[in-house]
């Protein structure tokens, strides 16, 4: 097992590397270079920071020099002051002279986008695990067949319309829950359990629209995961031996079937991860999506590399615990068997 | 062929998207309106027999920016999945056939560019190019091409050893030879079925890029940016919402219905279900 792990850590560094790669060459895609106009160059920038900026990017030294410093601010995860919001830094806090400290902007917006995915997830889980069983158990009959409807539905409906019209019936017309932002005016003078009430309030919508895609996604897989292991010859076994179909099904095949849903889950995370631009932006809520897509229209270029950047490492590290956790569920993998 | 029009799914499909391309096609003949014309006396109509969709908050008429719309919807998805498909079977067919190094590399690239959440490189690359369709049809299909890769590669593996392929080596087939007329004809069902399904994602970043304001500019219309406008309009106007909402639906399940269905007619263990 620690051998195991020791081989999945040290493969992170070449793709890290390739991910230093790629953002760099994004950086270098704009015409002329990232400080010019004609780079569409936020022009709330003034000339002092633009010339922080080509100090900061080296702009002015050979192009190999300018990556070694890159791969050399990525591996301290140091991305610089934001150019729109006053100077701020764009990962974590940093501490002025006179010991203020102002707050990363990366550090801020992240726990937001992670509690919102993690309970996207959680609702996936909830839904579509049910969702793909019956479907299974009950093969081509008329639950089947509506599940798959709903699945491909899932599959095409466009979330970002889904959340217009769902924030028009639900908070225009009826007023049942707010439409923007995480908090409600006077948050801070409401009791603990009012405060709890208010961010679910306030997170159930963006929760609910990052988790419909996925949820379609999830329940076709638990249904194909399941119909494999239900023809397998160890069901007919403990069918054979006489075990209440209850066990059969949910103590040996979904069990089994469960297994390559840990690797889905990790490769979902980019996704989720992406797909928070359009729930946040629509829902008004300041996490990473929101961020980065306002980064976007402000062009301010340490923000978009910090959060790219920031993206592609958290997407590693889910892969990462993807497999750590299913060779910790299948020992077939830690031990080498199959790969 | 037959295959495919017997599964129900599958000829709903198709006749989706192949009334959308005739639609796209004749919309100039059929559109009653200019879809940019500026009408100040019919702002905001609601759907009637003159507005078949109503008009937006210029005075436009609906019906005829959803039948631009579409064509900009269909271009996008095209033109992006032509470019991801070609990169991915070149790419695929290089790593399957030589194998060793090569094959190496190539998939650390994609394992490298699956690490980077999608929709954010786009928006980045988006950020420092200027929006327009055709940036848009490029960087889509810039990102999008790693699955491709990965099925070409896998079916390059699997066919490389066969009799056909082997005996077609001994023969003196040289490798140019090999790949384009044994290997990648045999390859080509997976292909055209992710290429469909690709299409439709195609479309839903296209409409979610557009959404965003970041996509397929005014006055040009675009699914994705109807719905914008009809986002400010929402209390008032809920026709600017709901049709371009409906029409991205109704596409991307035509894709996806097809693309499954004649993934079900080609792959003989799916009629054992």
């Amino acid at each position: 097992m620690l051998i195991y792990l020791l081989k999945r850590f040290l493969w992170m560094i070449p793709l890290l590397i390739g991910i230093s790669l790629i953002s760099f060459f994004i950086m270098h895609l704009a015409p002329g270079d990232i400080t010019t106009s004609e780079a569409n160059f936020n022009p709330k920038a003034s000339e002092e920071s633009r010339q922080k900026l080509r100090e900061l990017y080296s702009l002015d030294k050979p192009v190999i020099v300018q990556y070694g410093l890159w791969m050399k601010r990525m591996a301290t995860l140091d991305f610089g002051t934001s150019f729109a919001s006053h100077q701020r830094p764009v990962f974590w806090q940093t501490k002025d002279k006179d010991g203020n400290i102002s707050l990363g902007m990366i550090q801020e917006a992240l726990p937001i986008t992670l509690l919102i995915n993690v309970l996207s997830l959680i609702l996936i889980i909830a839904v579509a695990l049910p969702l793909g069983v019956v479907s299974a158990l009950k093969q081509n009959q008329l639950a089947d067949r509506s599940i798959t409807l709903f699945v491909f539905i899932g599959f095409a409906i466009p979330g970002f319309w889904v959340a217009l019209m769902l924030m028009y019936w639900t908070g225009v017309q009826h007023n049942w829950l707010p439409i923007s932002g995480l908090e409600s005016l006077g948050y801070e003078h409401m009791h603990w359990y009012a405060q709890i009430t208010d961010k679910l309030k306030h997170l159930f919508l963006p929760v609910f629209i990052s988790g419909i895609t996925g949820l379609a996604g999830i329940s076709l897989f638990v249904r194909n995961g399941m119909l494999e292991v239900l023809h397998q010859d160890y069901i007919t076994t403990a069918r054979a031996k006489g075990l209440h179909e209850n066990r059969v099904v949910y103590g040996h095949a979904l069990r089994n079937a469960l297994l390559p849903l840990i690797t889905v889950f990790g490769l979902s995370i980019p996704g989720l991860i992406g797909g928070s631009v359009i729930a946040e932006s629509i829902f008004a809520i300041p996490g990473m999506g929101k961020l980065f897509y306002d980064a976007v229209l402000m062009r301010d270029f340490p923000v978009i590399m910090g959060i790219l950047t920031i993206g592609a490492i958290l997407t590693l590290i889910g892969n990462l615990l993807a497999d750590v956790a299913y060779a910790w569920a299948d020992p077939r993998v830690r031990r080498g068997v199959i790969q | 062929m037959k295959k495919v029009f017997s599964n129900p799914l599958a000829l709903i499909g198709f006749i989706i998207i192949a009334s959308i391309l005739v639609l796209a096609f004749t919309a100039p003949l059929i559109a009653p309106y200019d879809p940019d014309a500026i009408d100040v006396k019919a702002i905001l109509l609601s759907p009637t027999l003159h507005h078949w969709m109503g008009t937006d908050g210029l005075g436009r008429d609906v019906f005829s920016r959803m039948l631009y719309g579409a064509r900009i919807s269909l271009m996008v998805g095209f033109v992006a999945v032509g470019i991801a498909t070609a990169i991915g079977i070149v790419l695929g067919a290089i790593a399957g056939f030589y194998r060793g190094w090569v094959d190496t590399v190539i998939m650390r690239i994609v394992d490298v560019m699956l690490s980077i959440p999608t929709f954010f490189l786009i928006l980045a690359v988006i950020a420092f190019l200027t929006p327009s369709i055709w940036n848009i049809m490029i960087v889509i299909g810039l990102t999008s091409w790693m699955g491709v890769t990965r099925l070409v590669r896998a079916e390059f593996l699997s066919l490389r050893n066969r009799e056909f392929v082997l005996a077609a080596q001994t023969l003196g087939a040289k490798d140019m030879r090999l790949i384009f007329t044994h290997l990648l004809p045999n390859s080509l069902t997976p292909i055209i079925v992710s290429s469909i399904l690709g299409i439709a994602s195609a479309v839903l970043v296209e409409s979610g890029l557009s959404f965003l304001g970041l996509g397929v500019q005014a006055p040009q219309a675009s699914w994705g940016n109807i719905l914008t406008d009809g986002k400010e309009y929402i209390q008032f106007a809920w026709w600017l919402s709901l049709f371009p909402g409906l029409a991205i639906l109704i596409t991307v399940l035509g894709y996806n219905l097809l693309g499954d269905g004649l993934r079900d007619a080609f792959n003989p263990r799916s009629s054992q279900d």
